[in-house]
């Protein structure tokens, strides 16, 4: 809402010398943000000038300039020549002059300058150019505005271009405050200066009656009746083709509305004075009476904007015989809207359901001033007022005459008072309000308070529809006393348990990965179905997923249901940006819907009170599952090349390396396997699992890109990965550990080189060595895997080193050595390995 | 032995003569070695002239034997001290010889970095640790009930409108992405025993189009307490100390009224930065006030009982004026160069 300040001090006393910025600050204390201020961007010397005569000269371009002399008055020196390319004007005209000096709206600075072979002294302004309005087919003559000022005079004051607005953000609760009567309100409540209302200053009771109208509404919406109050009221003997005086044109244009006839004008100037927006009929145009209805099926407007639209059964509608003619408080119809030659005028100023507007607004996507009002809810008690003000501004203005036609229905119900308790302010607020303060504020907010056994009985004022329990009452004894005045007290939590054991282990996990060289980062979660494909399922058959139906970019419509495709588009983005040796990671969650599944609910409970088990119970499964996973992505080199050190390109062994220091960030060790995943590469992809109380569980893959596909993503060949589902390991790791005591006894240790055949995989080998080397082995590494002579061309040779211990004496070799055998007796029953020596 | 010199006080002396003009002149360990060997070792003079304390008659074999023990004993004094003192230039050299530019030594691996999403994540959620408070956290894909309806959106409020929400296909499933971490509010008094301290970090989303100062994901953290005898004088203590832990202890805020249909009162919350680029001023931060009682009772509350405070702002806003960052785009690009610039620390 844009405020002119003149106009706000019509209906309260600003503060002597207060500046915009002043009035700001103060609407800010009551709640209503400041957004901006707006001027006339202009600077004098601007003065009324008469154009005494003037020479025509005919150019070689083709057009015709005005040689003027024009009076601008002794103080601006006396009579001037200006030269002139507009023609809409004769000798004794006044004229707007802006003289060297002034600065126009652009910025355009004027100056005296040479043209067309004389030296102009300055130039006669259009409506445009000073930014008054969009007249532009000639210069502005100051007759044609009903003004005759005295020559020499200061042209700024005389159109109102000396006024500036306030912008304020007003919130969804405050419809009132849409007006300059609302805030002006506002603002007395947060100076203490006197508001005078505008409903005051008019004949709300004129009688007018005997138009035919009839509220007709079979449908309402959610029990709503769409239309409570209709006022209308005749005007005859407009002149419409008046112009709009300066000062209305100049708050309408700082208000953010154009100027576009005298009757419009009036009419928007009423809805930014009251807050009531008002609909002006060209009353010939109306055929019979107006019916409020809801549209029927199939029903078409052709609303003012000169847009058909296609009603829906829900649409409120202004109807009249001929059928609609207006999209109740939305916008009116195109065919009995008021033109130049209108000369009868039916004012309009109803009140509409909320709700329904809101609806029929968002339906055909046409916020308006007038539906933003309604939405937000008008004073009921204000139609009357506003269109009494609109019939005394057609009076004064557009030389129309008051008829007693006119009609007046008035459904509302009145605001119901609210019980509030003694001290319940204080015991909210936590300021020690008086009950003498509570009553003095809510009766300056316009409320009606009566003293009762338990405290007070408020009854709302009609513009507020908002308060409606106790806790909107506080708020406004707290906003009018001022926020400053809340005091500061740490309350005292009862004692807390710090992170869960999750919580704390995905941290774990996020610092494990960033102190084993990993870079964060944080994704997007929209993908493409492809995407999804690719990296949702090992398999590369589609997955299911959900699907956005307002995808703000069509291309990524679906939510990720891997954080593999932000890896890889992030990865783009850093190697297009020279950042070519990679090692990222995140921590996410995917949304996995189970295939059949049917997510979502029908229906909705009510908001305001808890819903029965069943029903939460349906709500929480209506959600599909959100698991936490971790990913990560290399590329490039592992470490650069240094002096004495090769660089060490990126691969497989790293994301094997992450997945390590991810299971141990969350104490749980990571198994793997050779896997198969359709987008990784056949011979270079890990199945990861864990052990658990179930058997091994599946946690995810690493691997290499299939080469194709990085190629096709425009990535090296050696792309690698790693992405595990973080809460299935955080659930398969030991809440508590047993650990078996330390024994300091000597170790002894030993190799164990085996032949086994060469696609037996040496995790198989080494858990055989393990189990059947028994209790006595402590520790066993693979450190060699050997291929060529001296071993079968289907075999090779792996060496592990054997580290022995006893909890309680030192082991001889003779014990190690038969614990040794004993681990490779078991490989050998497994696998047929035998011992190399 | 024939060779060898009669045993007598002369020879003796010579021998260990002899052997100190060989210990002084060794100059590396092997010629030390070799001095080892012709000196001390079985075969060397004085060893020889020891042999023949056997066959010296009784009577002198005390005198002799005082003389050579005192000459070994001399010379192995001063072969180990020669000893030390070449092993100790060797040491020198080889240390000299191993020096290295410390400074083009290669240091293999990587240095990793945490997002500093994560990290303010992090910090924040400890600041209410602190204090008692627990974490707390919702699903991001929700249902409208929880991020709307609960929350004291009326269905046709024009505030449910303004939230720009992604909605879930098919749209009558009334699923969406959450658009603030209020739903986790509801969910939290739920399934918690009262009275309930939390804060709840998390990812939001709106249709906003990316650009500088928006984007269509972001984060926000949540605060809400419900408790007997909560005022908003609980509400402004809690956010005035978290504001002084984020900003230092000049930092205070400023309550604004304003509107949000879950809290009544409700209040902007500005933050005085005092170390702002380009000086101390007063910054929009999030949004507060006491829980509407609407919210208390979808959650099965009774607010003649309890009465409540919440909270919620924007992390990466609370970022972008803490630690002077121009454009939002940055927190989603996963550009190296973005999460490095903070390294493990925010």
């Amino acid at each position: 809402m844009r405020v002119p300040l003149s106009w706000l001090a019509e209906y309260v006393d600003l503060l002597p010398g207060s500046t915009p910025e002043d009035v700001h600050a103060a609407l800010v204390k009551v709640g209503l943000e400041e957004e901006a201020i707006h001027r006339f961007e202009l600077s004098g010397p601007i003065v009324v000038g008469q154009v005494l005569e003037f020479v025509e000269e005919p150019q070689s371009n083709g057009k015709t300039i005005r040689w003027c002399q024009v009076d601008v008055g002794e103080a601006n020196g006396g009579v001037r020549g200006i030269v002139c390319g507009a023609h809409n004007f004769a000798p004794g005209d006044k004229v707007v002059v802006t003289l060297p000096g002034a600065v126009l709206p652009g910025p355009f600075p004027i100056a005296a300058r040479k043209t067309y072979g004389h030296v102009s002294d300055g130039m006669i302004a259009s409506g445009r150019e000073l930014g008054l309005n969009d007249e532009h087919a000639g210069i502005l003559v100051l007759s044609t505005l009903g003004l005759d000022p005295e020559v020499g005079s200061d042209a700024i004051t005389l159109l109102g271009l000396d006024d500036a607005a306030v912008e304020v953000n007003v919130t969804p609760d405050r419809g009132y405050a849409f007006s300059i009567r609302g805030i002006a309100r506002e603002y007395a409540h947060a100076t203490g200066a006197a508001f005078r209302d505008p409903v005051s200053q008019v004949d709300a009771d004129a009688l007018a009656d005997g138009f035919p109208l009839v509220i007709s509404d079979d449908a309402p919406v959610r029990g709503n009746v769409g239309a409570s109050v209709f006022v209308a009221r005749a005007v005859e003997g407009v002149d419409a083709t008046r112009p709009t005086p300066p000062w209305l044109a100049a708050r309408l244009r700082l208000a953010g509305i154009r100027s576009l006839s005298l009757p419009v004008d009036i009419t928007n100037y009423v809805m930014l004075e009251f807050g009531q927006p008002i609909h002006g009929y060209d009353l010939d145009k109306l055929s019979g009476g107006i019916t409020v209805r809801r549209a029927q099926p199939g029903e078409k407007l052709t609303t003012l904007d000169g847009v058909e639209r296609e009603l829906h059964p829900e649409d409120l509608l202004i109807t009249d015989d001929s059928g609609a003619i207006g999209l109740a408080g939305v916008m009116g119809g195109a065919e009995t809207e008021m033109s130049g030659t209108t000369t009868r005028v039916l004012v309009e100023a109803a009140n509409f359901d909320p709700v329904s507007i809101a609806r029929t607004a968002r339906r055909h996507k046409l916020p308006s001033e007038a539906s933003r009002r309604f939405e937000r809810g008008v004073d009921p008690a204000v139609a009357e007022a506003a269109a009494a003000r609109v019939v005394q501004l057609l009076e004064r203005l557009a030389g129309g005459h008051a008829v007693p036609l006119g009609a007046r229905i008035h459904n509302e119900v009145a605001p119901q008072p609210i019980a509030l308790a003694e001290g319940y302010v204080a015991r909210l607020i936590g300021v020690d309000y008086g009950e003498a303060e509570v009553e003095r504020t809510l009766t300056a907010i316009g409320a009606d308070v009566a003293k009762t056994d338990a405290g007070f009985s408020v009854t709302p004022p009609s513009w507020r529809p908002d308060l409606i329990d106790a806790a909107t009452l506080a708020e406004e004894v707290a906003r009018v006393g001022g926020y400053d005045r809340i005091p500061s007290v740490i309350p005292v939590a009862p004692p807390g348990r710090g992170l869960t054991r999750e919580q704390q282990l995905r941290r774990q996990a996020a610092w494990a990965l960033a102190g084993s060289g990993l870079t964060e980062v944080v994704a997007m979660p929209f993908v493409t179905a492809a995407q999804n494909n690719a990296f949702g399922s090992p398999t590369g058959e589609p997955v299911p997923a959900v699907k956005l139906a307002n995808a703000l970019d069509a291309r990524v419509p679906f939510l990720r249901t891997s954080l593999l495709p932000g890896l890889l588009d992030i990865a783009q983005r850093n190697l297009s940006r020279g950042l070519t040796d990679l090692a990222i990671y995140e921590l996410g969650l995917v949304f996995r819907p189970v295939a059949g599944v049917r997510y979502g609910v029908d229906g909705l409970p009510i908001g305001n009170a808890r819903p029965d088990e069943a029903t939460l119970a349906a709500l929480n499964a209506s959600i599909p599952p959100q698991p936490r996973y971790a990913a990560g992505l290399f590329l490039g080199n592992a470490s650069p090349k240094q002096p004495g050190h090769a660089a060490v390109a990126a691969g497989l062994s790293d994301a094997l390396a992450a997945v390590r220091t991810l299971g141990a960030s969350v104490g749980v060790e990571i198994h793997v396997r050779q896997g198969a995943h359709a987008s990784l590469h056949p011979g270079r992809t890990a199945e990861l699992f864990v052990q658990t109380a179930g058997g091994e569980e599946n946690v995810g893959y690493a691997g290499e890109l299939l080469p194709a596909l990085a190629a096709e993503l425009d990535l090296p060949r050696v792309v690698a990965v790693f992405e595990a589902d973080l809460g299935k390991l955080i659930a398969a790791s030991p809440e508590q550990l047993e650990v078996a005591p330390i024994s300091s006894f000597p170790a002894a240790t030993q190799d164990l080189s085996l032949v086994v055949p060469r696609d037996l995989p040496a995790a198989d080998v080494l858990r055989a060595v393990v189990e059947g080397a028994g209790a006595l082995l402590e520790h066993a590494q693979l450190v060699d895997d050997y291929r060529g002579q001296g071993v079968p061309a289907d075999a090779k040779s792996l060496t592990f080193a054997l580290r022995f211990r006893a909890a309680d004496r030192t082991l001889t070799a003779a014990e190690a050595s038969e614990a040794k055998l004993d681990g490779a007796a078991l490989a050998g029953e497994r696998f047929g390995a035998t011992v190399r020596e | 032995m024939s060779d060898s010199p009669e045993l007598n006080e002369e020879s003796v002396r010579a021998a260990v003569a002899a052997a100190l003009a060989a210990v002084a002149a060794a100059d590396d360990s092997a010629a030390l070695k070799d001095v080892r060997a012709q000196h001390l070792g079985e075969h060397s003079p004085l060893a020889r002239l020891n042999g023949q304390l056997r066959s010296v008659p009784n009577d002198q074999k005390a005198t002799l034997g005082k003389l050579v023990g005192a000459a070994r004993g001399q010379v192995n004094q001063a072969f180990a001290a020669k000893e030390a003192e070449i092993s100790a230039a060797e040491e020198r050299a080889q240390l000299a010889a191993e020096a290295v530019d410390v400074t083009a030594v290669a240091v293999p691996g990587r240095v990793g970095a945490r997002h500093p999403l994560s990290l303010i994540q992090e910090k924040v959620s400890d600041i209410f640790i602190g204090m008692g408070w627990e974490i707390a956290e919702g699903p991001e894909l929700e249902n409208e009930w929880f991020n709307f309806d609960a929350l004291n959106f009326d269905e046709d409020h024009p505030a449910r409108a303004m939230q720009d929400t992604f909605f879930v296909e098919p749209v009558d499933s009334h699923l969406v992405l959450r658009t603030h971490t209020s739903p986790v509010q509801v969910r939290s008094l739920l399934e918690r025993e009262l009275p309930v301290y939390i804060v709840a970090p998390g990812r939001v989303f709106r249709t906003d189009e990316i650009d500088a100062t928006h984007l269509p994901v972001f984060s926000q953290i949540e605060g809400l307490a419900v408790d007997k005898g909560l005022t908003m004088a609980h509400l402004r203590g809690t956010l005035e100390h978290f504001a002084r832990v984020m900003f230092g202890d000049e930092a205070k805020i400023r309550l604004r009224p304003n509107y949000f249909p879950f809290t009544e009162p409700s209040a902007e919350l500005d933050v005085w930065h005092p170390s702002a680029k380009g000086g101390a001023r007063w910054i929009e931060w999030g949004g507060c006030g006491m829980i509407n009682a609407n919210v208390l009772r979808a959650a099965g509350v009774d607010p003649e009982v309890y009465t409540g405070f919440a909270f919620g702002m924007g992390l990466e806003r609370t970022l972008q004026f803490r630690n002077e960052l121009s454009d939002m785009r940055d927190f989603l690009e996963g550009d190296l160069r973005f999460s490095h610039a903070f390294g493990m620390v925010v």
